[in-house]
């Protein structure tokens, strides 16, 4: 798989991380209580077949923080932005 | 004597006679003939044995699809099994052995399996080994694996080398026969890069332009996301042993690829088809034009189309007798008719070989007519070809799936891999002309086979399907067909069309062929490439790695980093070395580096504000030159990682992690910066490398240090108190930053220095000790110190401890947000019951406590229900004896209560007192010194 970077151009896999679901939002402006919408944003994921978001870390590269949709069924990637 | 070498011809080189041997026994061939095709020339038929049956074994094929042809090629560490003859090249002096037999390769013991290959039909294995049970590890499975099986490991390290590299190309050509080469012009013409891979070797250097690359002995073996593939490059497996490198794995990244691999042919399914002397049409053809070989003096065709008919003239040049056509199809075609009119060959339509004659190879051939008659031909050689297979592994590598193609009854590609073309044979295009398939001959006597290597049969495939395995993959698994290292290139078609019948559906209905990678077996080896041995991960050295190395240290690996663990002095063990530095630094002073832990330098206007998104404490009433201990939460709530962070200036930090989170840490942050918080201000990047930091603890650090330090810098204990940092100058004028930190609990600075003054620095330091009998001490010291201390490292911080476990609750801070906050706040992460850190002693005084034991009530039996917890850390203290530090249930409320401390795997059973985990000057007054 390749992921095209958008500072270093088009990388093997091997120089990424994929480390979780960009699809979730940590709760604004944090909050002391462990509510359900906490629980949600670390724990509960869909687990669906087709274009997923996801972060991946471009570690062997620039560091730079990636949200990948890719279509976790094909591995086809849909669009990388800068998150 | 059978086959022989034609008087001129093919694509050898006659000038360069090649001397090799077999079984020991010397041939001569020529430069560019194959094992086989040497082996063929030197009449040589037989050259190994089948899997299961034993049963004797020639070449069938000419290529890489080849399932009988197995051989063990050169000797002792660098012998390799399993290698296709039909793909290994000779050299002068190569040494090759056939395999899976017996005393000899003629006289095989085991051959008995075949006479005893009634019992032996699919299946047996599971329905006969059964009982009694105990047997089957001990017994049965050795014994079985000792009668199948193939070649023999080497059974030591290999000892060749292997590269790896990547190559970029605009268009991948796969296969280089003439529909690869044209498109490969075609392709280069607009004046991209092109790659053209063939995995054999090229007798004939193609002529092609400037930007193409030709890459011989290279297989594609693999596709991979995105317009990657692998390739394997034999790059002196065809030359004698030397040092340089044995294969290349390729990585190639290709805009697009074309996929021109041909077809394979399919033999045809008849009585004792195995037989040596009984091979691909296709393959005879081969080793007449391309090696000037005829692999016989008499041969039979047998047919089902007209492909195969071009091989009577070439068998007629050869000067190789022909006793007849067989031709499956009722009607044979006008082309067979004439090509065999000419040559003087009667053709026998509507006709089928039952069976080959012969012992150990074929003699004969047994036909019965298309009137029912039964006529026996005189032959040593049996060409058949059941038309052929489009080779299409690759299209599925990538979840393709091959489409049924009725009017060539083949598969050819179904959905392609991105970016993928395929042309020719490959696509199906013009082969099996007038195929009407035969796909075996009906009831005779005698095994006919189907998959070759895994001496899968007709009658398999049959019980298979009537003990309930009907679907492909069941049949695959039952009889293991196809699942040899040949993937059942010559086999599964055949197969699929054998257990339609059985099932009466169609062979699409049946299922398909897919492919896995890798294409053809692929060495472990070259997989591997250099990163083997030492070489496996990068070794990350200290910065004082000279120093320690003169003074005797011992290391030992930390993660990529190589630390020193002690320094021993004659008569030390590590424990009498580590207890000596202990009590060095306790009394005097001593120097250990500290550069392994990650140090990131963090700068901008909100700097301080960033510190207390990802600490659990308060970072912005931080004076300037002064440092704090943080701790870090994962947002689940768990403890990730802890450290110091020093204040350098308003909008200036530098924050050091643990050895083994540094690189964890630092993408956390960048994560933080970018995903979480991008309206912060600030930059950071890892100065770990760059720095080499030295703590120097004891009582007589300071006055050590002071020799070092430039005027006018003060590191008085007030001028420069506990938790401060300064950027400095020592040793006239060499940038440096202090910290008057503390691991060990002593009165103790870290000092560091750009890294390449590291080794000068220690032993400026150990000059400037001297006097106070200064000595370097590594990570034991460091570990017993730690746990004098009661710190929490690695064994403590593992992934599953709150900072409430940790006693480091009151860090947490109720005035913001920071990372793991909310759901630290869990009632379950902070119920007192949970294992919580203590100190543990043995009440005896005498025994050891080791890490990893459970803790139990008093009394109580050692069962999992009564389990309280464990001692995550365990020191051999100088001063204190055997001390522990463990994470117990309601620990802190269990202070001066005794526990059992159970270590059943190395018969370790004591009491031990639960105490306040920091054993060592609790109050904390030595630090302030």
């Amino acid at each position: 798989m390749r992921i095209p970077c958008p500072h270093c151009g088009a990388r093997g896999v091997e120089e990424f991380l994929y480390t979780q679901d960009a699809g979730v939002t940590r709760p604004k402006d944090g909050g002391a209580e462990p509510t359900k919408e906490w629980t949600d944003y670390v724990y509960m994921r869909d687990n669906l077949k087709g274009p997923r978001k996801e972060y991946w870390y471009h570690s062997a590269g620039c560091h730079a923080w990636l949200v990948v949709t890719r279509d976790v069924s094909t591995h086809e990637i849909l669009k990388v932005e800068l998150p | 004597m059978s086959g022989f070498r034609i008087a001129s011809g093919g694509l050898i080189d006659r000038a360069k006679p090649v001397s090799f041997t077999f079984d020991g026994k010397h041939y001569q061939g020529y430069a560019g003939d194959t094992l086989a095709s040497a082996l063929l020339a030197n009449g040589v038929k037989l050259v190994g044995r089948s899997f299961k049956y034993h049963r004797p074994r020639g070449i069938l094929s000419a290529g890489s699809e080849e399932p009988n042809a197995l051989v063990e090629l050169r000797t002792g560490a660098y012998r390799e099994p399993n290698t296709r003859a039909t793909m290994a090249e000779i050299f002068n002096g190569l040494e090759a052995s056939s395999q899976n037999r017996g005393f000899s390769l003629k006289y095989d013991p085991l051959a008995v399996n075949n006479l005893l290959s009634p019992f032996f039909a699919a299946g047996f294995y599971y329905k006969t080994f059964m009982w009694p049970a105990k047997l089957w590890e001990k017994f049965y499975e050795p014994m079985i694996r000792r009668a199948a099986g193939l070649g023999r490991n080497a059974g030591v390290p290999d000892p060749d080398t292997y590269e790896k590299t990547t190559e970029f190309c605009d268009v991948l050509v796969i296969g280089g026969g003439a529909d690869g080469l044209c498109a490969a012009r075609e392709a280069a013409a607009s004046g991209g890069r092109v790659l053209v891979c063939d995995e054999n070797a090229a007798l004939e250097t193609p002529d092609l332009p400037a930007n193409v690359k030709f890459m011989p002995r290279t297989t594609v073996f693999a596709v991979y996301d995105g317009g990657t593939y692998a390739a394997l490059e034999r790059l002196t497996d065809h030359l004698p042993v030397s040092d340089a490198p044995r294969q290349r794995l390729t990585k190639i990244v290709a805009e697009r690829s074309i996929l021109a691999t041909g077809a394979l042919e399919r033999p045809m399914v008849f009585g004792h088809n195995d037989k040596p002397g009984s091979m691909l049409a296709g393959a005879v053809a081969i080793y007449i034009t391309r090696y000037g070989v005829a692999p016989g003096r008499n041969a039979v065709l047998f047919i089902n189309n007209d492909d195969a008919a071009s091989l009577i003239p070439l068998l007629v040049s050869a000067k190789v007798q022909i006793s007849g056509v067989v031709d499956s199809r009722p009607k044979s075609s006008d082309l067979v008719h004439d090509l065999a009119r000419e040559a003087g060959v009667p053709v026998f339509a509507g006709a089928v070989i039952t069976r080959a004659l012969g012992c150990q190879s074929v003699k004969g051939a047994e036909i019965r007519l298309n009137n029912g008659g039964v006529l026996k031909l005189e032959c040593d050689l049996i060409a058949s070809s059941g038309g052929f297979n489009p080779n299409v592994a690759l299209t599925s590598h990538f979840d393709g799936k091959p489409v049924w193609d009725d009017a060539i009854s083949a598969f050819i590609p179904g959905n392609l891999p991105p970016g993928m073309e395929v042309i020719g044979k490959a696509a199906g295009q013009g082969i099996n002309l007038n195929i009407q398939p035969c796909w075996h001959v009906g009831a005779y006597p005698g095994k006919s086979f189907v998959d070759f290597q895994n001496d899968v049969t007709v009658k398999d495939i049959r019980l298979a399907h009537q003990e309930g395995f009907s679907s492909v993959e069941h049949v695959k698994r039952y009889t293991t067909l196809g699942m040899a290292t040949d993937q059942g290139k010559t086999a599964n078609v055949n197969a699929l069309a054998l257990l339609a019948e059985a099932t009466g559906k169609t062979v699409p209905e049946t299922g398909t062929t897919r492919f896995r990678p890798p294409y053809t077996p692929v060495a472990i080896g070259a997989l591997a490439g250099p990163h083997k041995g030492k070489f496996f991960k990068p070794t990350r050295c200290a910065p004082t790695h000279e120093f320690s190395e003169a003074q005797g240290a011992v290391f030992v690996e930390t993660g990529m980093w190589l630390r020193a663990q002690y320094y021993p002095r004659a008569g030390e063990d590590w424990l009498a070395a580590a207890q000596r530095e202990v009590n060095t630094v306790r009394n005097h002073v001593g120097i250990c580096d500290v550069t392994t832990l990650g140090k990131i330098d963090i700068q901008g206007p909100d700097a301080a504000k960033f510190l207390e998104c990802v600490y659990t404490n308060s970072w912005t009433n931080l004076a300037v030159g002064r440092v704090r201990y943080g701790l870090m939460l994962r947002e689940d709530g768990m403890v990730m990682d802890d450290g110091t962070t020093a204040r350098l200036g308003k909008q200036h930090f530098v924050m050091t992690t643990t050895t083994a989170n540094a690189a964890k840490v630092m993408q956390h942050l960048e994560f933080c910066s970018q995903v979480l918080w991008p309206e912060l201000d600030v930059t950071f990047i890892s100065v770990t490398d760059q720095w080499a930091q030295i703590a120097v603890a004891g009582p007589d650090s300071r006055a050590t240090l002071e020799k070092l330090v430039d005027a006018p810098f003060d590191i008085g204990n007030e001028a420069f108190p506990y938790m401060g940092c300064a950027e400095l100058t020592i040793c006239g004028g060499t940038p440096a930053r202090l910290f008057r930190i503390s691991f060990s609990g002593e009165l103790a600075y870290e000092i560091a220095v750009p890294a390449r003054y590291g080794n000068a620095l220690a032993a400026k330091l150990m000059e400037a000790g001297a006097e106070f009998g200064i000595a370097p001490y590594g990570t034991e010291a460091l570990g017993i110190m730690r746990i004098e201390k009661g710190h929490a490292a690695g064994p403590e911080l593992n992934g599953q401890t709150t900072a409430h476990d940790l006693g480091l609750h009151k860090l947490l801070s109720k005035k913001k947000d920071f990372i793991g906050r909310a759901l630290a706040a869990r009632p379950a992460l902070t119920d007192p019951a949970r294992p919580t850190l203590v100190g543990l002693r043995p009440v005896d005084g005498v025994s050891i406590i080791r890490a990893g034991s459970h803790l139990l009530p008093v009394g109580a039996a050692a069962t999992a229900e009564n389990d309280q917890g464990h001692v995550s850390s365990a020191a051999r203290s100088p001063s204190l004896g055997s001390i522990a530090l463990a994470l117990l249930a309601n620990g802190p409320a269990r202070i001066g209560e005794q526990i059992r401390v159970y270590d059943p795997v190395r018969n370790g059973d004591t009491l031990a007192e639960i105490v306040n985990p920091v054993h060592y000057d609790p109050s904390g007054s030595r630090l302030h010194a």
